[in-house]
């Protein structure tokens, strides 16, 4: 147990105010010291050195989102596998059945989105199916 | 490191949570394998894998004791909530084949998401460490979130689901912040370890201690919908398909309150003096906000709703008194409260109709002459819902109020009991409607009892009976496992 928290979080608070600080000087330094030059090119919405075309506020697909929440799903639960690595020395065969049981578990899930149609970007194994 | 992390006897005491899991994941997948759509197959295995859970779980009692190095303790205690919230899926199976073949939802995912509740609430009643508590939380909130928003054309549904997500996972944050503070002050999540580290030599700061069993409060609260955390809970009822709304009810509330009682009574016992004013109050304001609301209701839903806020604050009062007493009166109080709140549900499920027209406390008018068993069992629910006596809510009612009054809590025993009368009227409302009016539309229009829901409806009268006439076969089991700290 510590001394004091106050003690023991001094460092914490010193290292916040030294960044909040540093961030807060250096914008002000080129707010002061930069030179700006105003016109209506300049001011346009960065596009990657395009000239942007349009509104951004379009609708689109529902699907982008499907697929999205999808990957982070499947992403997250593959980063499992980097620690299971690095002990699978030591834990031997319990990891292994440890694994196998957590991989068939994501192997299900898969099964199952891809199955639904989830995958499916077109909609034309949904019409195959139904015919 | 150990050689060995898992020995069979841990298998074995995780037993219901597997066969749960395992069957769920079945489910889950047998959908889109059969494209045919066939309801009644899917709440059978539901039901077998429910029925295996209590038999794993009784089987697991039978070799009691912790698991995976203290991450779980499988008492008394834990196997009576284990077998509560399984009885209670069960009963939430039984009206649903009625229900989901009304609204043409029959799907298999229907049942995997309520056994993979299912499965999060018995980690919870086993979890005796902070982090499985909170996995334990996490597995059976989420799976109820979409089953609140189960029937996703209607509109009702959607808001339900939306606001038990949002408000939801904003409790749970809390209830995670209060786990951070004290891992961050005694080094450990065990709650037995938490405890030696609060009584010992060394205790740490009493802020964070106290900041900490507040946050967790914030989030149990949220959980069992006590106030002034009860603000979702009408909205969902009403919104969630009914039988998911008896389930929300009593499932993960009874395991909320389990982790509520065994965190508070092992891990904070030693500061109960810092925490007992909250309870207290939040105890008072759950009754009283609860069955006043009830009273204005023209809902039936919305009132069932209302009055499960009051009778969270009822546990509550037992949950003040910090007794062995106390938690036993809670662990009986929960299952009488599960029984006969979701009959009543099922009741409601029953006469709603295509849609869920029927909610209104008019559309159970004359239900008395059309159809006596229904109205006869909801007449037993609602019964026992007021405390009367020879049904379970009455010795529920009085152990807790006893446990009070042996721990001096006399202004709450005395305030509890005034709310007790007060809720009287909004539940005789209901009989009178039932008894003493001619019959209206919806009750013209009801079916007959199909087999499903005749069992939903008469195993929880006999249940909440038998917990009336012979309280001491539970009472004891309770007692007997209320001892949280060995």
């Amino acid at each position: 147990m510590p001394e004091s928290y106050t003690e023991l979080y001094f460092p914490v608070l010193v290292q916040a105010i030294c960044a909040m600080a540093l961030a807060a000087g250096l914008l002000t330094v080129s707010f002061l010291l930069g030179n700006r030059v105003r016109n209506r090119v300049k001011d346009m919405p960065y596009e990657s050195g395009i000239v942007p075309t349009g509104d951004a506020r379009q609708r689109f697909s529902v699907k982008f989102y499907l697929v999205g929440m999808l990957f982070i799903l499947f992403d997250i639960e593959a980063i499992f596998l980097y620690p299971w690595v690095v002990v699978y020395r030591e834990l031997k065969m319990f990891a292994f059945v440890e694994m196998l049981i957590f991989v068939v578990l994501i192997l299900s899930g898969y099964f199952y989105i891809w199955k639904k149609g989830a995958l499916d970007w077109s909609g034309a194994d949904a019409a195959s199916r139904k015919r | 490191m150990p050689a060995s992390f898992t020995s069979a006897a841990d298998l074995i005491r995780l037993l219901p949570e597997i066969i749960l899991t395992v069957m769920g994941t079945f489910l889950m997948v047998l959908d889109p394998i059969l494209h045919k759509r066939s309801s009644r197959a899917f709440g059978h295995l539901s039901i077998l894998a429910l029925a295996g859970g209590i038999g794993g779980s009784v089987y697991a009692y039978a070799h009691a004791g912790p698991a995976f190095g203290g991450m779980l303790m499988v008492d008394g205690f834990a196997t009576f909530f284990r077998v509560l919230v399984m009885v209670v899926g069960i009963l939430t199976v039984l009206p649903s084949y009625r229900f989901l073949n009304r609204q043409d939802a029959e799907t298999s995912e229907y049942h995997a998401l309520l056994l993979f509740s299912i499965a999060g609430q018995c980690l919870m009643a086993a979890a005796n460490e902070l982090i499985i508590v909170f996995i334990g939380l996490e597995i059976s909130s989420i799976a109820s979130y979409v089953l609140a928003g189960y029937l996703r054309d209607d509109k009702r549904a959607n808001e339900a689901s939306l606001k038990y997500f949002l408000l939801g996972s904003f409790a749970t944050a809390f209830f995670l912040y209060g786990v951070a503070l004290i891992y961050g002050s005694t080094g450990s999540v065990n709650l037995i370890a938490v405890r030696a580290a609060i009584s010992g030599q060394n205790a740490p700061e009493p802020v964070f201690l106290g900041l900490a069993a507040a946050l967790m409060f914030v989030g149990l609260g949220f959980k069992v919908s006590a106030a002034p955390f009860q603000i979702w809970a009408p909205d969902v009822y009403q919104g969630a398909p009914t039988p998911v709304a008896a389930f929300l009810s009593a499932g993960p509330k009874a395991a909320a309150f389990a982790v509520f009682l065994r965190i508070f009574m092992t891990a904070f016992e030693p500061i109960g003096g810092g925490w007992e004013p909250l309870v207290w109050i939040s105890a008072l304001l759950s009754m009283t906000i609860g069955n006043f609301a009830a009273l204005l209701q023209s809902n039936v839903k919305r009132m069932l709703a209302y009055s499960s806020i009051a009778h969270a604050g009822y546990v509550l009062v037992a949950l003040t008194a910090r007794s062995e007493t106390g938690t036993a009166a809670a662990m009986f109080y929960l299952a009488a409260y599960a029984l006969m709140n979701i009959g009543a549900f099922a009741v409601v499920s029953h006469l709603s109709g295509r849609g869920e027209r029927y909610q209104n406390i008019d559309d159970l008018a004359g239900l008395g002459q059309k159809q006596p068993l229904t109205a006869a069992m909801l007449a037993i629910f609602l019964l026992s819902l007021i405390g009367v006596p020879l049904t379970g809510g009455f010795f529920g009612k009085f152990y807790i109020f006893k446990a009070a009054l042996d721990s001096h809590l006399y202004w709450l025993a005395v305030l509890g009991l005034l709310n007790s009368a007060v809720a009287a009227y909004y539940y005789l409302r209901i009989l009178v409607m039932m008894y003493m009016h001619e019959p209206g539309e919806a009750v013209e229009a009801v079916e007959p009892l199909s087999l499903g829901l005749r069992a939903a409806l008469i195993l929880p009268a006999m249940g909440t009976l038998f917990l009336g006439i012979f309280p001491a076969w539970v009472l004891d089991f309770a007692g007997k496992s209320a001892a949280l700290v060995k």
